[in-house]
């Protein structure tokens, strides 16, 4: 856990760095989030490698959507940078990351117009929209639904939706919120077929989980969040197996880990 | 004559179609129509840049919208009037004592109603989409067409409710209109002139049709939010 203040932070990968020499894609440093004080995303360090699936852990209220939102341009950080491709994060990159939030945002029209309203924004032509939703209903399995009011289908079906919105613009890079927190297994491995194939496809990923068996599934790389710092970041393999950090270890081991208040994280 | 002729004469009108009858009922429809017409023009708009819109004086603007929602309709006729009267800024139109000039006065009454209940719609909206828009890189004027197609049915009813004050409407209507023998005599207006005078038979039978037209107008907005309740819309 980083001390607070100007003192060095412990390395971000304990036992040694696991971060390949190549450019990530996306790397966040001092990343700071307060709020009346309230450090609430503290100092974070975290490194995206292109084309990997990073799955973000981490305890209620740690701080992991607002260390999405914050990566995705949506808040603008109190102190530390993001960058993408080496360069502060800009609309440009911007338009490059898609996110699915924690609950799906659908529009009050059909599940069609919802999948058309993304390729509108990005100014995609009428007569190219329509292949393009095709596949993408098909991908989804919602070809026998685009009709209906999106906001009637079932919790698994909106996921499936917001999800395929997500894709339609082509993302470099795909946040998602907690996709599958509320879904019951059959809607689960859906989603997450639906993020292998995004995946494979070449797309980045960073997803937010509470679902050990979902970090062990899809994840190459970890980060583990505790009260807003990063605790522990590294390959899946290692971090799963042998973690380092005493949250991340009674995390796994299913023991409840409670943090004693520090009165060092309330900024004067 | 005593009430129980006067109700029966009144449905006697009603049912005969009498052309008198007839003549106020359009335009009391037509003016009303019209009035809604515009004052969605310029209210739906109006009410979503402040809903959808951060910018100094929002605020404000909001206030201002929510406070003339309630403008007496008298005032309102009094300064339509004194600005379309011959020596006002407006005469050289020569609209006073004019259909048009009534529509005026009910877009004036209208527009705050629309544009105040539009803002609200909106900003509810808003604060629900705003970051699945920033996260598409929605531009601002599309959030604004996006937020008011997404309130479509709320919206409907909220220019059923502009249309329900408006017709019902009086005071504004009587001064810029002056309620003037087959060019400006509407339903409310005739109802007063006619009451006045002792003739209940066509004041009762107009009576009838605009509680009619009130029932018919609270049913379709019940109509529409069961609509929207359907497609999860609400
Ligand atoms: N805009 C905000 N203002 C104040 N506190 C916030 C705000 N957003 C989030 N928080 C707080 O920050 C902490 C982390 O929130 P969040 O990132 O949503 O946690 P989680 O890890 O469960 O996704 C929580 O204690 C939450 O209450
Ligand atoms: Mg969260």
């Amino acid at each position: 856990m980083s001390a607070p203040g100007p003192a060095p932070r412990r390395a971000t990968a304990p036992g040694g760095s696991v971060i390949p020499l190549a450019a990530p894609l996306m790397e966040a440093s001092g990343l700071t989030y307060s709020v009346r004080g309230r450090r609430l995303v503290d100092d974070a360090r975290l490194v995206i490698r292109e084309g990997r699936r990073t799955v973000i852990l981490g305890p209620n209220g740690a701080g992991k959507s607002l260390v999405l939102r914050l990566m995705h341009g949506l808040i603008t950080p109190t102190a530390g940078r993001v960058d993408w491709r080496g360069a502060p994060l800009d609309k440009a990159a911007r338009r490059a990351q898609a996110m699915v939030f924690q609950r799906p945002v659908l529009l009050r029209r059909s599940v069609r117009a919802n999948l058309a309203f993304a390729l509108a924004v990005r100014g995609v032509a009428r007569a190219a929209r329509r292949p393009a939703i095709a596949t993408a209903l098909e991908r989804a399995r919602l070809t026998h639904l685009q009709s209906q009011p999106a906001r009637v289908l079932s919790g698994g079906e909106q996921q499936r939706l917001a999800l395929a919105r997500a894709l339609m613009t082509g993302p470099e890079l795909l946040f998602l919120d907690e996709p599958t927190a509320s879904l019951d297994p059959a809607s689960t491995l859906a989603i997450e077929t639906l993020i292998e194939e995004a995946s494979a496809a070449g797309v980045t990923v960073v997803l937010v989980t509470h679902d050990r068996g979902q970090a062990e599934r899809l994840a190459d790389d970890v980060v583990f969040l505790q009260s807003g710092r990063v605790a522990e970041h590294g390959p899946a393999s290692r971090l799963l197996s042998a973690p380092a950090s005493e949250p991340l270890r009674a995390w796994l081991s299913g023991r409840l880990y409670v943090e004693a208040e520090k009165s060092s994280r309330i900024d004067i | 004559m005593d009430l129980g002729h006067a109700i029966i004469g009144a449905f006697g009108l009603v049912l005969s179609g009498d052309p008198d009858l007839t003549e106020i009922i359009g335009l009391s429809l037509s003016v009303t129509l019209s009035a809604v017409i515009a004052a969605c023009v310029i209210g739906l708009p109006l009410g979503a840049a402040v809903g959808a819109f951060r910018f100094p004086g929002r605020t404000v603007c909001a206030v201002i919208l929510n406070a003339f929602m309630g403008l007496p309709p008298v005032v309102v006729g009094l300064v339509v009037y004194l600005m379309l009267s011959a020596s006002g800024p407006l005469g050289v139109l020569g609209l006073l004592y004019t259909p048009t000039a009534m529509v005026i006065a009910q877009t004036i009454l209208v527009t705050p109603i629309v544009a105040a209940l539009t803002r609200q719609v909106v900003e509810d909206l808003n604060a629900e989409y705003a970051e699945q828009f920033a996260s598409l890189g929605v531009s601002p004027l599309a959030r604004a067409g996006a937020l008011l197609w997404d309130g479509r049915y709320s919206l409907l009813t909220v220019a059923l409710a502009g249309f329900g004050r408006a017709i019902a409407e009086v005071g504004a209507v009587i001064i810029v209109g002056g309620n003037i023998n087959h060019v400006t005599r509407v339903m409310t207006t005739t109802i007063a002139l006619e009451t006045s005078k002792g003739n209940l038979e066509l004041a009762l039978a107009l009576g009838v049709v605009l509680l009619t037209i009130a029932l018919i107008v609270n049913a379709m907005v019940m109509a529409v939010r069961a609509l929207a309740a359907r497609a999860a819309y609400a």
